[in-house]
This record gives structure tokens, sequence and C-alpha cells, in this order.
């Protein structure tokens, strides 16, 4: 189990290798597909200071509001990422961000990213909603709520010890492709016998 | 009698308390695994969660995905009154953050924000001859919905033929292009015949059975054993990590179909397998899972 903390640095994260368990703590930075649309289209500050050597989460979360105006997470599971592999090489180069979080991995563009910038993708356990919830300590702050609702804002937020594989890391491996390569012969030579 | 309370408990049921039968069965997965693989702590992790969610009464999963309320009813029932319940308990379970706004209008893009839409919730209903009424409400998440498939046989690439053997070929096909990314490992929906859109239904339905609940069919109720062992050696492995289970169970039904036409659907659900049912028996209200 590998302990990591935000800001990190580009030799720290170049340590990683795929299948390494991660325990992220610091700053983690929601977007979902507005908010990669407008990061590549509109390349806005508003998030570059949190976004710099610090981590992305492709996540659209339930919260809660209390009495004295804060925000709460509820439940923040992973949601699909490869919806932001048009989007996700450029702002990693943009904003120089060190991690992606999501579930399902991501393609070959992205792949070439995490090497050439120095970046890793991490898998969080998809449907873990109320653990990833109890991570989250507290939101820092939000970004485009009211423009794009509560699943597609940029949630700042502070996490502790939130629970990570790594699946592709920044020499190009990559869990996926492995796993689907291996399970494709398993699946072909099955289909064949039957 | 007032439907909208014992709803909206239905709902926070289903959202945040997964069936034991759900649970049992990941804890088997588990022991299967070998200890502090990536495999083995997805099962920590899915485990621990289930719980807090339970005890938190907060959403197991953020996705509390597509309502899916079927609905059976006595004689002189009304249901544009049950419609106008649930909607109303619906509504409130999205404020109290049961669910999280799904919605959305796919011509204006918008999200409705409360749930409510054109086939939001979607209701199936049923006369039947008892006097009681039986609510059963699954969530369906989207990323299990979207490697969800259909196929047709023949299908010549796969070598299948109009036959359960064609059926399993295209079944073990299906889930190796799901990989991990239905949130593995998955139960496996499957609805033979039927025109295109009732053997989605049909395969879909498959998955208000609990698990171990065998097909009725003795050939149907084979093939579901064979399947579930032939995906188990595909070694997606839950999230798609690697490892020994790929999926927790396999449910088939069958209808018939048109001569011309072999549709074979395929409904995958999560983990996360969300079900809950409310019976209300002479006026007593009760909840199964
Ligand atoms: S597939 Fe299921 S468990 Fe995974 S994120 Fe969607 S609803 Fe949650």
């Amino acid at each position: 189990m590998i302990k990591l903390k935000t800001p990190i640095s580009e030799e720290e994260i170049r340590k990683l290798r795929v299948g390494d368990t991660v325990l992220l703590s610091g700053t983690v930075v929601t977007a979902r597909d507005q908010a990669h649309k407008l990061m590549i289209e509109e390349k806005p500050d508003f998030v570059r200071d949190d976004l710099r050597e610090s981590v992305i989460y492709h996540c659209g979360p339930v919260v809660r509001k209390d009495d004295k105006g804060e925000w709460h997470f509820v439940s923040a599971g992973p949601t699909t990422s490869a919806r932001e592999e048009p989007y996700q090489a450029e702002v990693i180069k943009e904003y120089q961000v060190r991690g992606v979080i999501g579930k399902g991995g991501m393609g070959a563009r992205t792949a070439e990213g995490l090497k050439n910038y120095g970046a890793v993708y991490f898998h969080a356990v998809g449907g873990a909603g109320t653990l990833i919830a109890n991570a989250v300590k507290k939101v820092k702050t939000v970004y485009k709520l009211d423009e794009f609702g509560t699943p597609e804002a940029f949630w700042v937020i502070q996490v502790e010890d939130f629970p990570l594989v790594v699946t592709m890391d920044a020499h190009g491996g990559s869990l996926h492709k492995e796993i689907m390569e291996k399970s494709s012969k398993i699946a072909d030579e099955l289909i064949h016998q039957i | 009698m007032d439907l909208k309370t014992p709803v909206l408990e239905l709902i926070r049921k289903a959202s945040s308390d997964l069936p034991p039968d759900v649970e049992q069965s990941l804890k088997l997965a588990q022991a299967g695994e070998e200890k502090n693989t990536p495999a083995w702590n997805v099962f920590s992790t899915i485990l621990e969660n289930v719980q807090m969610a339970r005890k938190q009464s907060t959403p197991i999963c953020q996705d509390t995905g597509s309502l899916v309320f079927y609905i059976d009813y006595p004689e002189g029932g009304l249901e544009r009154e049950y419609k106008k319940a649930v909607s109303a308990a619906v509504v409130e379970a999205t404020n109290l953050q049961y669910l999280r706004p799904n919605a959305v209008d796919p011509v204006t893009a918008k999200n409705s924000g409360n749930n409510l839409g054109v086939n939001a919730p979607y209701f199936h209903f049923n006369q039947w001859d008892k006097k009681d009424i039986r609510i059963r409400l699954m969530l369906k998440g989207g990323g299990s919905e979207n490697v969800s498939t259909q196929y047709k046989l023949p299908h010549s690439s796969l070598g299948a033929g109009r036959d359960l053997i064609g059926v399993r070929k295209l079944v073990i096909d299906a889930v190796r292009n799901a990989q991990g990314l239905g949130c593995a490992p998955g139960v496996i929906g499957v609805g033979i015949g039927g025109t295109r859109d009732i053997s989605y239904t049909l395969a879909k339905e498959q998955l208000f059975r609990k698990i171990g609940q065998r097909s009725e069919s003795g050939e149907l109720a084979q093939l579901e054993i064979k399947l579930y062992e032939d995906l188990n050696k595909l070694g997606i492995g839950p999230m798609g990590f690697g490892g020994k289970t790929t999926a927790l169970e396999v449910f088939i039904g069958s209808q018939h179909r048109h001569p011309a036409t072999f549709y074979v659907s395929i409904s995958y659900m999560c983990w996360a397998f969300r079900r809950k049912t409310l019976h209300i028996i002479n006026g007593e209200v009760s909840y199964d899972d």
C-alpha cells in the first residue's frame, strides 16, 4: 500500500506501476464531460491552481448542503472515464495534472499523454459511492455549479486515504489492455470449443 | 390508503440497503480470490461500502440509476393513482438524496432535477387476481446499461446457430466485450426470443430473481449453470482488474419468437444489484428483497 499526498511531483508519479495500490490524500477536482470540454475549448484559469500537480476525478456526486450553507459529499464513486478520451491528454498537459481517477480505463491517446507529461490513471472501485464520500473530508469550493448542475460541476475536494489502484502508469503499462487481451483469448477458445 | 410514504421507504431501501443474497454472494466471491490481490481488495472496499451505506442510509452508488417500477394491483385499482403516489415519492426521495437527479431530456439536454420525465420513472402495470398490491423496484445503473446488448441468431463470426449453444456463445461474447465497465462482477440477465423490444424487457425482468433462483425450465437452468462457469473462466475479475469472479449469477428467460427472428438480449447488472419489493396485504405494509 503506497501513501500519496498532493501536490505530487513528476518523480513520485513515475515511480508508480500498474497494479500498485494507493491511498491518496490531498486536493482532488471532479470533472466530467462538460468540464473537460470547457478546459479544452476555453482553457479557464480558475481551476489552474487547484489542478497543478494534483488529480482529476471523473465523478458526478450526490451532494448535500447543510444549514450553514456548506456542501458535503453523500455518495461519490467514479464514472466511466472513456467519455473523456478526446480531451484527457490535452487537459493533463495544459493543467499539469499528475493523475486521473475514474473507472474502466482510457485509450491510447491518454496512455501517450500519461507517458509524455508524467501522470497515471487511478482506478477507483465503481459503485463504492458511500465509502468514497466518507473519504472526502471537505468540499473546498465548487465552480460552475449553476451552469453545469451538480454532477457536472468542478468540485474541489479534500480527500483522505482514497483507495485506488494504478491501472495505467507513466511508462505505457495498462492493466486494461492486458486483461482485455487475455480474456479475449479465453473467450475465443470457449466459443470455439462449445 | 397513503401509498407515498411506503414507496418513499421502498426507494430508500433500494438505494441504501443491498439485498442480503447479493451481499452474501459478494462475500463468497471474495473468499475465492487470493488475499491482498487487487481483486480481493475490491471486494473489501465493496463490502465495507455496503455496510456503511446501510448504516448511514446513503446511496450505495452515487449513480442511483434509472427507476424501473413493476406494479401488480388488484381489481378496482387505478393506474393513474399509483403513478401519482409513486411520482410524489420519487420527487421527495430526490430531495432527500436517496436518488441523484437522473432524468435528462435528450432534445434540450436539460436534467429535470427530480427524476420525473417521459417514461421516467418507467412503469409496468399488471392487474392480478389477488387483493394485494406488490410494487417491485429496480435501480438500473447507467454504466451497466451501457454494456448491455442485443444479438440476433445466427451469428456467423461467432459461429453461433439458432439454438441454446448459439445463445451460450453470444453471452460469453457480450461479457468479454463488457470487461470491467459495467462494474463487474455482474449479474447477467438474458432474454431469448420475442421482438427486439420485448427481448430486452425479458432480459431485464430476470433481474428481479434472487441469487441462486434457477429457471423453472430444466434446459435454461442447465444453461445458467454452464454459463456461470464459462464466464468465471474469463479472468476479467472485479472492476476488470483480473480475478476469479467475473459474474455473480446468470438468469435466463425465454419467450416465443417469430419464425424469422431470433433475438438474444443481455441485460448487465452491476454488483450494486439494487432491487426491493413492497407488499401491501390487507393494508399491512412489508418489504422484501
Ligand atoms: S455500473 Fe452500477 S455500480 Fe457502477 S457506477 Fe453504474 S450504477 Fe454504480
